[in-house]
């Protein structure tokens, strides 16, 4: 495996290698001429790196900690485990980076409207939160069976002034969440601001939320350099759209002895027809406006997704995951809902952390790989948020495991 | 010569209807004699709607046509085979494959060329395919003397000149409003304005979309554009006969409704005097 020439960038078509790119209607091809243009003088502009350095720290509390996972680290008796705790950011997940940044973008672009999607509704939460803090308005696009599950942040969004529109089309999950929200955009593209929560949709957006989620990866590997004075050997991320986990390994790609390795939502396995396994089962196609790999029946209709995960339950995955699994240089595994309510309770009893059920995905396969490495070795694994949100999926998908075993 | 550019050309003197079905909806066989009926009436072309899981351009009719006809087991296979039998039958309207990109993707880009052209298609419409991503389709299109019908929307201002300036034939469809499908009471003050501004820059005839239902809307397009689309208006009515479309001894009364519509939508100056 080779990673000479590994592009880290989208082309000028928005693409890396032939992943990317814009399907989109036309109508919002300007709007995305003209964010691609405000976004690359956004980041050439001193004064804006530094308002948003300052929020990440101020605002967010950046940087999170590195945790050496102890107790954990013992009881496996394998490599050694760190957590990277993007749970502890305002808001409870790695999302808040990206929307701080869209949402500085957009203020600086004059808009005053924001629109957002979201799963699991960190992304929800994370954008009301911003709009707020910037005086901007907010409306989120949530499906249905996601604004059932996780009423929680429903309410939270709410709370913050946000407008939550319930989508009742299709799976009533993100997938149909996200075509709402384009639906909206199309027609209210001349005020509205789009701001897309994962590594995904058409170009600029996978680029420009990779380039706000790097901080991770890059504080990550600071911090793991200042403690055990090397790199990790292995680097794990959960991956539904896939952005805290471009965010995370994106400081390693040209670490070519660094193993990178995301977890995809296998649901109740990548063997039956409920899964969220995109790049393990899928096949390339267009979906949001990009190309990628997607989960599809042999007419190209896009598929049905199923995870424990609200955030993982997506049919589709960032184009850049796409290039980087056909290029050899990230492997992609996938763990099960029942795999990450075992990851969630370890993690609970022996550390005292409460992961997302997004985060317990990657926690899953730490688990698995610490055991057989050396001691000396080191597993890095991004937490991408808390599990407040997840606590009554939580219980009931416990209760699920203990009436099966009974 | 293509259909479509024959169309365009044959003296007409009603006003130019393009409507738009989604293969499939409410069944196959239904739909196949729609494509028969409009043929009938003349129309200049006939959108022909591939059903898609995740039709984003489209508003609530025409997502829910997609679903119907998905249910109804239609996939762009089907509609390859419609177009075939609607040919075999005697239409000679212009037909317009109008699919998603997925589908397409998906089926291999140069044989569903080769597929639609041995099918009896005209041409292609592909909503969420622009310009910077199209070249290689419109490019085998070409070849086998199909058109890619582009299309231009309000906002695209500085891009209509590169879209639409290497036409060689079919037309531009303009979307008439910022928005996806759907029925709209009113346009804005500038569509016609949008519209001259695209038909003094085209090469080709222009078609407007998006929106039409009514027979003034259809009367005060006319005069801006070479053509109108009509889609959900047409779309709502097919859901609305739904079940009386599918059996026996309801589907000529059913028919006649929708042969109605089309006669109101296209107005009475006249008879289509075109040498069919």
């Amino acid at each position: 495996m080779s990673n000479v020439g590994l592009q880290e960038k989208a082309d000028k078509r928005g693409r890396f290698g032939s992943f990317g790119g814009r399907f989109v209607p036309e109508t919002l091809m300007n709007a995305l001429l003209e964010l691609e243009a405000g976004y690359r003088e956004a980041l050439a502009d001193h004064a804006f790196q530094t308002e948003l350095r300052r929020l990440l720290t101020e605002y967010s509390g950046r940087p999170t900690p590195l945790t050496l996972a102890e107790n954990l680290t013992r009881s496996i008796g394998g490599a050694k485990i760190y957590l990277k705790r993007e749970d502890l950011n305002h808001t409870g997940a790695h999302k808040i980076n990206n929307t701080l940044g869209q949402g500085l973008l957009a203020k600086r672009m004059g808009k005053k409207k924001l629109i957002a999607e979201t799963g699991a509704g960190q992304h929800g939460v994370a954008s009301a939160t911003v709009a707020a803090l910037l005086g901007l308005e907010c409306r989120v696009f949530m499906g249905e069976e996601d604004v059932r599950r996780q009423r929680l942040n429903v309410f939270r969004m709410e709370l913050l002034g946000a407008e939550v529109v319930p989508v009742s089309s299709g799976t009533r999950t993100l997938k149909d969440a996200t075509n709402e929200a384009i639906r909206h955009w199309v027609s209210h593209v001349e005020d509205t601001f789009y701001l897309i929560g994962s590594a995904v949709g058409p170009h600029p957006y996978p680029e420009m939320v990779k380039m706000f989620q790097r901080v991770i990866g890059d504080e990550a590997r600071a911090q793991l350099l200042e403690r055990e004075g090397r790199l990790p050997d292995e680097v794990i991320a959960c991956v539904g759209g896939g952005s805290n986990a471009i965010g995370m390994f994106t400081a390693f790609l040209s670490d070519n002895k660094v193993r990178l390795t995301g977890v995809e939502a296998a649901g109740a396995g990548v063997d039956t027809d409920r899964h969220a396994a995109t790049l393990t089962k899928g096949s390339p196609g267009v979906l949001h406006g990009s190309l990628s790999y997607l989960l599809q029946n042999e007419h190209g209709q896009v598929l049905p997704a199923h995870s424990i995960s609200a955030g993982l339950d997506y049919p589709g995955v960032g184009p850049e995951h796409a290039y980087l699994k056909e290029s050899g240089r990230v492997r992609y595994t996938t763990a099960t809902d029942q795999e990450a309510l075992v990851a969630v309770q370890t993690l609970c009893q022996q550390e005292g952390i409460l992961p997302a059920l997004e985060s317990a995905h990657a926690i899953a396969e730490a688990l698995k790989l610490a055991a057989n490495r050396s001691h000396q070795d080191v597993v890095l694994v991004c937490l991408s948020g808390r599990g407040d949100k997840d606590v009554e999926s939580i219980r009931q998908g416990l209760e699920g495991l203990h009436d099966e075993s009974d | 010569m293509n259909r479509i550019d024959q169309a365009f050309q044959r003296y007409n003197d009603r006003y130019r209807l393009i409507p738009f079905i989604t293969a499939g909806d409410p069944d196959a066989k239904t739909s196949l004699e729609l494509i028969r009926l409009l043929d009938e009436e003349g129309v200049t072309a006939i959108e022909l709607g591939v059903p898609f899981s995740d039709p984003l351009a489209d508003g609530p009719v025409i997502q829910a046509a997609s679903d119907r006809a998905l249910a109804a087991g239609m996939n762009l296979r089907g509609v390859l085979k419609l177009a075939q039998q609607a040919r075999q039958l005697g239409v000679q309207t212009p037909l317009i494959l109008f699919t998603y990109y997925n589908p397409v993707l998906h089926y291999g880009v140069e044989r569903l060329v080769a597929a639609a052209k041995e099918a009896g298609f005209d041409g292609f419409i592909i909503p969420d395919l622009p310009l910077e991503e199209s070249e290689a389709l419109d490019r085998m299109a070409t070849d086998a003397e199909l058109h890619l019908i582009p299309l231009v929307a309000p906002t695209s201002h500085e891009r209509i000149r590169a879209i639409v300036s290497k036409r060689k034939g079919g037309f531009i469809y303009c979307v008439s409003s910022l928005g996806t499908t759907g029925i709209r009471q009113h346009f804005s003050d500038g569509v016609e304005s949008f519209l001259d501004e695209v038909g003094s820059s085209s090469p080709v005839p222009i078609a407007v979309g998006f929106g039409i239902s009514q027979p003034h809307h259809v009367e005060q397009m006319s005069k801006h554009a070479d053509a109108v689309v009509v889609g959900s208006a047409l779309v709502r009515l097919l859901e609305s006969l739904g079940e009386r479309l599918q059996q026996e001894e309801s589907r000529a009364a059913a028919l006649d409704e929708v042969r109605q519509m089309i006669r109101n939508l296209v107005g009475k100056k006249g008879r289509v005097t075109s040498g069919r």
